[in-house]
This record gives C-alpha cells, structure tokens and sequence, in this order.
C-alpha cells in the first residue's frame, strides 16, 4: 500500500525563536517567570548566599546571551548540524489504526544526537558556560540521558566534566554509564538517601558550591533556582515551535492535544511553552504514578504533592506532614524525583495545563505498543505519554490530533524492560 | 535588648570572643541531644545552634547530613525541636539558642505559627541556610513580630556591594561562610580570613562569626582573633558519632565525649584576649 504523502515525516528548516515568541504580550501566559523567577507562587532562588552571587551572574550573562544574535546564530548552527535538528513529527498509522480514534503524531527527540531531548537544553547552556570562561561542568543525571548529553558535548568542547548519579540508577542504567565514562565524564555515584536523582542533584550542588571559581552546574530539566528554569525552559521550546510548523503544514491547524512526560518536566515544557496561549489545545502532561498515585511508590508531586522548597525552587514536592522530602518511586529513573519545575506547578494551579499519572504497569505496555505498532522504542519515560495518549485517543474523533512527545529512545531501558518481562539477557 | 544582644554585649565588655556549638536535634535520640544541649553552657558554649533535621541538607557536608539522618531517625520533627529548647530553658534563661535549617520544614509548619512558637520555646534567632535575603520576605514578617533574629550568612563569593542587601534585614550577629564550600570540609587560612574581615566590618556593626571548617581548638582561637565568634559543628558531631554503638545508639561515652572536646574548644576560644575597641 502506497502511504499518502501527508503521512511523510515532515521537515523544515531550523525553527527560528523571533522576537514575538520570546517577548509575550502582558496578558500571556507565557511571559513568566517574573523579575524574581516566580511563576505564581512558584519558583524563586532558595539558595545558600554562597551560590546567590553565582545565579545573578548566570542571569545576567543569560539575558546578554539572549540579547546577542551571534550566540542564537552559534546555537542554531550547533542545533542543525550536531543535534541533528529539526526532528521529524512522524504521523503514527499504524496506532492510530489500532487504537481508533484520535490521529496520533510522534515528535520524534528520540532521533536527536545523544538519544533524546537533553541535548537541545545541553547545547545552549554549554555555550553559555563557555561564553561565561567556565572550564568544567558538573551535571546531575537520573537515567543518564542529560548526563550522557552534558557529557557529550564536554567531549565536543573539550572541558572536564562530572556527572553525579544516584547508586541505585547507576545500577540500572549501565549502558548510559558506561557511555558517559567512554566521553570522558567522571561519573560519581551518590549513595546518599535511596540513590536516586533527588540525592544526585543534592550532591551537585555540593560540588558546584566547593568548586564555584571555574564550574558550571549545568542543570538538566527545568527546575532549580531561576534562571534555570526558564533557561531550559526557552532551550527546550525549540522543540514546541517545530511541533507548531509541522503540525500546520501537516493538517492545516494546531493538535487537540500535547502529552508528554513529567519527570523535572523540561520535555513537557518545551513542547508545552509555544502552544500555551493557544487554548484550544489541551496540555497533558503525564506524571510517573510508579505502582498507583495511592500507593505511596509514586513519583507524581503534582498530583500527590503539596508546595514545598527544595533544590532552590517553590514546587509540588512528595514530602510528608513535617516537609521532609520522602522518596519518588518509579520503573523510569529519570522521572524517578520528588519534585517538579515550578512552571509545570503554576500551570497545574491556574488549570491550564492538566497533569495525570501512567503506572509502571501501562507505561511497560506502551513500550510495547510503541514499539510494535510503530517501530520506535521509546524511553520508558517517552512511554508515560504514550501510555496516556493510548488511554484517550480511542474516545476521541477520528478528526481530532493527539501530538505525542518521544522525548527519548528506549536502547538504554532494554535490560529494565526485559527483567519486567522475565527474559533473562 | 535580645539575648543574643546581650550575651555578645557582655562578652565584649569581658574582652572575650564567643564559642558557639552546634547539636543536631535528637542526634541519635532525643534525650541524648537534650543531655549535651544542656551541658554545652557549663562546657564553655556562649552561644548554640540547634540543627533542625531535614532529609535534603544541600549545603552540608557529610557528617551534618549523616547527623541530619540520625536525627530524623531518632524522631526529630520540628515539634520536637521546639520541645527540646522549651526543655533547656527551663533550667538556662541566658544562653542564646539560635536554630539552624532549611526552609522546607519551616514552611511545612508554616511560617507564622513557627516564629509564636519558637519565641515561646525560647528560640532567640534563626539560620535559614537556603534562605537568601531574595526570599527572606517569607520570615521577616513573622520573626520580627516574634522578635527572633535573623542571623545572614555571608560567604567568599559575596561581592562588596552586594553586603547591604545581605545586611538589610540581618541582627542578632552575621554568620561568615569562611570558605567556598559545605560544611566539615576545608578551613579557611588565616591569610584568608584577614582579607575578608575588615570588609565585613566595613558594612555591618553586627558581631561576626566565623563557621566552615573551624576542628581545632588552634583553629577556633584564630576564627575569634579575627572575628568575633567561631562555630564548631561537624567536628563535635565526628566525636559524638564515633561513640556511637553499632546500631547507631548512644552509649555511655557519647554525653562525655562532645563536652569534653568542648571544653578543649571554649578553653582555647576564651584564652584570647580582645582588646576593647
């Protein structure tokens, strides 16, 4: 059968971040955070007075950077030709079919280098840092995908790089540490608290606060103290201003529906950020319920959280009466993390995104599905979003889009999958 | 006039600088921490920090984290904290008790509630490690009402003009972050610590601290030569957690053993004479 040329992947060129997209008018939803990196009560910069002076730098040096069209030239440059960007918005026939309704389109950040969509955020802070006269990078990763992005592009650059990862997840997530150690990066396992994320950015931050003379923390998803948040949140949108073009070129109108996975939540606020004015189209964002949002092993602060301080921002954390931070659980490392970044929490709060849960067990069979119907495997975080997109695409009209975000491949995740499955590797 | 006011008032008058100790709250039990809490004022404390435990401590190094968890598990919530110092007042109505923490568990509690609270129990000041003057809007307000100080910290990397936005707002004393670090690390050299004091002094009339990396009796006299006082924590909580049994529990040494090398601590502090300026 002939596939109709509609149903190609789409390409374009480079997708340009111009004046309008990043200046919003008053009344939009996409003009925050304010001048104290607060989305609502959201946000902030709760930071020892040590790192205080070193986050008003990286704003001021952020908003030259920004003002600068050599540093958006250099970044485009490096965006097309290493990431390997624009991304294809692949339209899923065959799931389509299967699940029967919705049409649903995948926005393929599995493709880019390094496996995933860290790498766009990766890309623009590394050439701040260097713009900066930084010469060592430290990085906290959860399943190894931004740490495997930061240090990757530590190779590129040649600057030393280390990369703090929590022992349980360099246990289950081999391949991305070994990667990590073949670019060059120290990878240094935490054992502190369960040895997840939480406990590797904990002890990021330690380094970065001992070692504040030549490093760069060089945070992978959009929470941490402002301007992190925004900063990778504006890195990130790369991929919803694609997501935009292709979507007008393929169908002539914007989706129905954007769900994508929450972990930190910078895929999800990448592709969520140029659609947020646009109400028409309902943001998803699906939050790792690990064995049951009721069953105390979730990772979904925003729907089993209250607002709490930790890793410098006001956010959603899972915590308990007394506000210590109580332990995320789920099958995904990288979404594996108590807390979320505080725009994802403002967006909950003012009802225009809506955050919902996939289990372990349903994101196990989206990769299944994925990967059987479409011939992707996608990360078992990417698998999150599948598995609700699954959930509500049959009672939708076969008129209405359903925009998937890929945010990773799923190679790194085989060992994990395949132990869930019982097949012995 | 606050405690803290004048306990260092009084200290100056004496020409003495100030020990302050450091006990983590209910490290590894609650009547264990209470028992040293009340024997650091005969051991020689002018001043203590209470630690309130919290499971993320990311300024910390880790022997405050290891004592952070210890205290969690020993059933530390910030009730107990308050319990704790209600428990020392009843037999001290003159050492200063500032708390040390994190702002989570502050929030938990809330804001207001904590400062009426912690006034009551006989709190006299407050450290709020990530709590940067940026966000100190949160406790200002309930803390001032209460009359708790606001202890700032200061650290290496605060630039000159950036001191009067640290200073608005701060009393009790200044807490001076003596290197770029966590806590229990590195110790700031002596040569260090004579450039960064005058500059303090240059834009705050408030006593000053030195913490960070401060183990030794010598280094604690150098910390009070410069400054006004010096802050012992990580090396008192090495000494209580190597008394420890192998289950984590107390023993018999552990109550001795903290004193002890406080003593050595205060004696050292005391022995420098400070001429009054």
């Amino acid at each position: 059968m002939m596939i109709p040329l509609s149903h190609a992947p789409i390409s374009c060129g480079v997708a340009k971040l111009s004046a309008t997209d990043t200046q919003a008018g008053a009344n939009s939803l996409r003009s925050g955070p304010d001048g104290r990196g607060r989305f609502g009560i959201f946000g902030g910069r709760f930071v020892a007075e040590t790192l205080m002076p070193l986050l008003l730098e990286l704003d001021g040096a952020y908003k030259a950077a920004q003002a600068d069209p050599e540093f958006r030239r250099e970044l485009d440059y490096y965006l097309k030709d290493y990431v390997g960007r624009p991304s294809p918005l692949w339209f899923a026939r065959r799931m389509t079919e299967q699940l029967g309704g919705a049409k649903i389109y995948m926005k393929r950040e599995e493709l880019n280098h390094t496996g995933s969509h860290k790498l766009n955020n990766v890309m623009g802070q590394i050439l701040l840092a260097r713009r900066m006269g930084r010469t060592r990078i430290v990085a906290e990763t959860g399943a190894g995908q931004h740490g495997v992005a930061t240090a990757t592009v530590c190779a590129l650059f040649g600057m030393k790089c280390a990369i703090y990862m929590g022992a349980t997840d360099v246990e289950r997530q081999k391949p991305n540490v070994f990667r990590m150690r073949l670019l060059g990066a120290e990878v240094v396992p935490v054992t502190a608290g369960a040895g997840t994320l939480k406990d590797a950015m904990n002890e990021a931050m330690r380094d970065w606060v001992t070692n504040v003379h030549d490093t760069y923390f060089l945070v992978g998803t959009v929470a941490g103290p402002h301007p992190y948040p925004q900063m990778v949140r504006d890195f990130q949108s790369i991929i919803g201003v694609e997501t935009r073009e292709q979507i007008m070129a393929a169908e002539g109108r914007l989706p129905d529906a954007i769900v994508a996975a929450i972990g930190g939540g910078s895929n999800a606020m990448g592709i969520f950020h140029p659609f947020l004015d646009d109400p028409e189209v309902k943001l998803i964002g699906v939050e790792a319920a690990g064995c049951g949002l009721d069953s105390g092993r979730t990772a979904a602060s925003i729907e089993r959280g209250k607002p709490g301080v930790l890793h410098g921002n006001r956010t959603y954390l899972l915590q308990d009466a007394d506000g210590q931070i109580t332990e995320a659980h789920s099958i995904s490392a990288g979404l594996d993390y108590p807390g979320v970044g505080p725009e994802h929490s403002w967006l909950s709060d003012i009802g225009r995104a809506e955050y919902v849960g996939a289990t372990d067990q349903e994101a196990l069979d989206a990769f299944q599905l994925c990967t059987r119907t479409e011939g992707i495997i996608p990360a078992l975080e990417s698998a999150h979003a599948v598995a609700y997109a699954a959930k509500i695409a049959p009672d939708m009209g076969k008129d209405q889009i359903i925009v998937i975000n890929i945010s990773g491949r799923g190679d790194k995740d085989i060992f994990t999958v395949a132990e869930h499955l019982g097949v012995k590797l | 006039m606050s405690r803290i006011a004048r306990r260092f008032a009084t200290l100056r008058t004496q020409g003495r600088g100030a020990l302050i100790p450091y006990v983590e709250a209910c490290d590894p039990d609650y009547d264990t921490s209470l028992a040293i809490l009340r024997g650091m004022p005969a051991a020689g404390a002018d001043l203590i920090e209470v630690g309130v435990p919290f499971s993320d401590p990311s300024a910390d190094g880790p022997t405050i984290q290891k004592a952070a968890l210890r205290g969690l598990k020993g059933g530390s919530t910030m009730k107990r904290v308050l319990e704790m110092v209600s428990a020392f007042r009843k037999g001290d109505d003159e050492t200063p008790i500032i708390l040390m923490g994190y702002t989570n568990p502050i929030e938990a509690y809330g804001p207001e509630r904590f400062c009426v609270d912690a006034r009551k129990a006989g709190v006299d000041g407050l450290i709020v490690v990530d709590m940067p003057p940026e966000e100190a809007d949160l406790l200002a307000g309930p803390a001032a009402a209460a009359g708790l100080d606001i202890i700032r910290l200061v650290a290496p990397t605060t630039p000159d003009d950036r001191l009067p936005v640290v200073f608005n707002g701060a009393s009790g004393f200044v807490y001076y972050v003596s290197i770029t670090g966590v806590t229990g690390t590195r110790t700031a050299s002596t040569d260090e610590l004579a450039q960064a004091l005058p500059r303090l002094r240059h834009a705050t009339d408030l006593p000053i601290a030195i913490g960070f990396g401060i183990r030794t009796p010598e280094l604690a006299a150098n910390a009070v030569r410069a400054a006004d006082a010096a802050v012992v924590a990580s090396a008192l909580l090495n000494t209580l957690a190597g008394t420890l049994d192998a289950d984590g529990k107390a023993t018999a040494r552990t109550v001795p053993a903290v004193l002890d090398q406080l003593r050595g601590l205060a004696d050292a502090v005391h022995a420098v004479s400070k001429t009054v300026s």
